[in-house]
């Protein structure tokens, strides 16, 4: 441990740290510019100059990279310091006006304008080499660099042109302090996405704001680390050390008692009407899409725009789309007319626009629901009854020029109708999620005609499937919201506890026996069954049934050549009972 | 024979977790169908023993039906691959004892066919109608 002084104050601090840091801990501010702590001090804007007395000379040196010595006395404020501090901001200033953190320092140090001539009143970049330091040390990439030499020296790719070796990482971007190097982000505000963020975010990142668990991934595409084999910037600062990029896919073996689907649901794919328009306009979305730009932490911070960043003058709001209808689902999807309703309510909220709702019914089945709708239609949405046949944007008068036209059959008017609006929602059905039919046939679950897996029954069995065992919830089951899938996802939990909870477990006796009397021990049985519930007993010389493995299909039974195998309750006798009674007059 | 129309009478082995329920959707959803076939409901078409479809033969059917789950979603994995399997072989030998391969019949039924099973309760009836009345059984012929 070294002891200094700063500014009158007495420090202690370990060996190594420079007078910037010591300033730090002593809560003495030192104005930077080419400064970083995740990168190397490179000293070149000379503004953290401090005055510095060691060994009874005095002598002005940079804070950033000069480390502390025994007994060091440092002065930030003195004036020497402080001419020399405000002589180079001047210089920086009059090189780089346009430059914000320059201007900033400035105005703290009382500068009003320069005395040195500007040579481009327009220029940003100060030389601080941060950009530099990051394409070398932090990407690894080492596309840009310092060239020329005194009035000519400025920051660039090998011969002034576009590097193969930059990686597109926009890292120098980030780093620079004064926005000199900026990026274009080539994407327009594209609306058709597969994962719900719209707008940029970094390589390392929480899906969404809301994401459960609420723990960022790393896209592997985009980590400079996988391309370089540098940054790693995350893993410096992360305190908790949680971040590890060799991290693998693990497959991982758990036995367990009982499971619950819970897979979701996935939102009917627009592209499939194209009447809609969906994918050839920008400003055609679906619902998820816009309920991701109506969320405060959306791409535009909740505010409802168009693509061109305008605000809408007139939304149109379609919908059953894909839904109760006989060429896509012919189900209806239970929550769309409620959120609808919630859309026209935030748009009439946020926004001065016009608001048509196009709908066949009104489906507000649930608690406060009706009474919600009740008040939307005070508000001032205007519903129309009708499907909408298609959105176009040629116009036929002149008040549709530029707009999108909603072509409808008004069905309580009695005539088509052409609305020109702005924005379109479309109210995108729900179909079953992604994995659905992977996970059908690894559990052996049946689905019912829409889709959705079946349930062991429609009324008194709703998150029971005919496997033991296996439960249902949520939307892989139907359509359904939020409090039903809460009420679901509960039964579904207490049938999973009540079977592990019980101790015991009970079996059909529809099981298979096999009489020893008549038994030959051919072990035709033994072979079928898909179980391996039967087994030959050597010393007996005939096959014997497990009962607690047996499932009780009864193809061993049939398959027995002496009937010495029959399944309980489905004997041979009883069936051949059954087919005679079938005859009897 | 009488004036009337022939009724075929049909038997169907249906295996309870997919067909029998999807024949059961048929009835709750009220479909109307040909009530010529009789159901014997079995846990799994593999529980179809070969001897069952000839005892319903002699007794007096004029067609026989076996309906399981669809290849691959059995309910105990493989039960209907041996239907399968046995459906063929019988049919072979059937037909040498002189009965035509219309009569004995294999179907695919899955838990949400109803309108399925309404339609080969319906197409059975009438193939079975127009082959006409099973010209064998032992005697036990049902005017």
């Amino acid at each position: 441990m070294i002891q200094i002084t700063i500014d009158g104050k007495k420090l202690e601090v370990e060996e190594g740290t420079t007078i910037l840091q010591a300033a730090e801990k002593a809560e003495i501010h030192i104005p930077t510019l080419c400064y970083h702590p995740l990168l190397e001090p490179y000293a070149s804007c000379r503004v953290c100059v401090v005055e510095v007395n060691r060994q009874g000379k005095k002598e002005l040196v940079t804070s950033c990279n000069t480390q502390v010595q025994p007994g060091m006395v440092i002065e930030t404020q003195s004036e020497r310091a402080l001419r020399a501090r405000k002589l180079n901001v001047e210089m920086l200033l009059a090189r780089a006006p346009a430059a914000k953190p320059v201007q900033k320092i400035a105005l703290e140090l009382g500068i009003e304008k320069p005395r040195f001539e500007i040579k481009d009143p327009d220029r940003k970049c100060i030389l601080c080499g941060l950009c530099v330091r990051t394409c070398e040390q932090v990407v690894g990439a080492n596309a840009i660099s310092f060239i020329n030499r005194g009035q000519e020296r400025e920051v660039s790719p090998p011969f002034g042109e576009p590097s193969e070796a930059c990686i597109g990482c926009t890292a120098c971007a980030y780093f620079c302090p004064t926005e000199a190097i900026t990026f274009e982000d080539i994407h327009d505000r594209k609306v058709i996405h597969d994962e719900l963020y719209l707008g940029p975010s970094t390589a390392i990142r929480v899906p969404v704001r809301q994401a459960v668990p609420m723990v960022p991934f790393i896209d592997e595409d985009n980590c400079i680390h996988f391309k370089t084999g540098n940054c790693q910037l995350c893993v410096k600062v992360c305190e908790k050390e949680a971040i590890n990029h060799e991290m693998k896919e693990e497959e991982i073996e758990i036995e367990v008692g009982s499971i619950i689907l819970a897979s979701g649901f996935k939102s009917f794919d627009a592209y499939r009407i194209p009447a809609y328009g969906y994918g050839r306009f920008p400003n055609v979305i679906t619902a998820l899409e816009f309920e991701r730009l109506v969320n405060a932490s959306g791409p535009t911070g909740g505010k409802i725009l168009l693509a061109n960043g305008e605000e809408p003058k007139a939304v149109g709001i379609i919908h059953c789309v894909g839904s109760r209808d006989e060429n896509y689902n012919e189900y209806c999807s239970r929550v769309c007319c409620m959120y609808s309703l919630k859309f026209a309510h935030l748009i009439k909220e946020k926004t001065e626009a016009d608001i048509y709702d196009f709908y066949i019914d009104m489906r507000c089945f649930g608690k406060g629901y009706e009474e919600f709708y009740h008040r939307l239609l005070h508000e001032g949405t205007k519903f129309i009854r009708g499907r909408v046949s298609e959105i176009t944007d040629i116009p036929l008068t002149e008040e549709e020029d530029g707009k999108l036209i909603i072509r409808v059959e008004d069905t309580l008017i009695g005539t088509v109708r052409r609305i020109p609006v702005d924005m379109v929602i479309l109210a995108t059905g729900l179909e079953p999620g992604l994995s659905h039919s992977e996970l059908a046939h690894t559990f052996n679950i049946s689905c019912s005609q829409d889709t959705f897996f079946l349930e062991r029954h429609p009324k008194l069995a709703p998150v029971s499937t005919f496997s033991d065992g296996i439960f249902l919830a949520g939307t892989c089951q139907a359509p359904k919201d939020i409090p039903d899938t809460v009420a679901q996802a509960g039964a579904a939990a207490s049938e999973a506890l009540a079977l592990a909870d019980k101790g015991s477990f009970e079996l059909e006796p529809i099981t298979a026996e096999i009489d020893e009397k008549l038994c030959a021990g051919c072990q035709i049985c033994v072979s079928l069954c898909p179980f391996s519930a039967i087994t030959y007993n050597k010393e007996k010389h005939i096959s014997e049934v497990n009962e607690a493995l047996c499932k009780g299909c009864g193809t061993c039974v049939a398959a027995c050549p002496s009937g010495a195998a029959q399944q309980k309750h489905f004997r041979d006798i009883q069936i051949m009972a059954e087919i005679e009674g079938i005859f009897i007059d | 024979m009488s004036q009337q129309a022939f009724e075929p009478k049909l038997v169907g082995f249906l295996c309870n977790w997919c067909s029998y329920t999807g024949a059961d959707l048929a009835g709750t959803a009220r479909m109307t169908y040909a009530p010529n076939l009789r159901i014997i409901r079995v846990m799994c078409s593999g529980r179809v023993d070969p001897q069952f479809v000839l005892k319903a033969f002699q007794e007096g059917a004029d067609g026989v039906l076996i309906s399981g789950c669809h290849p691959g979603d059995c309910h105990y994995q493989e039960g209907n691959y041996k239907a399968l399997r046995r459906h063929r072989l019988l049919s072979k030998m059937l037909e040498q004892f002189g009965i035509e391969k219309e009569r004995f019949r294999l179907e695919w039924v899955s838990a949400a066919e109803g309108a399925k099973f309404q339609k080969v309760c319906n197409e059975f009836t009438e193939q079975i109608r127009h082959l006409g009345p099973l010209s064998w059984n032992g005697g036990k012929k049902n005017e």
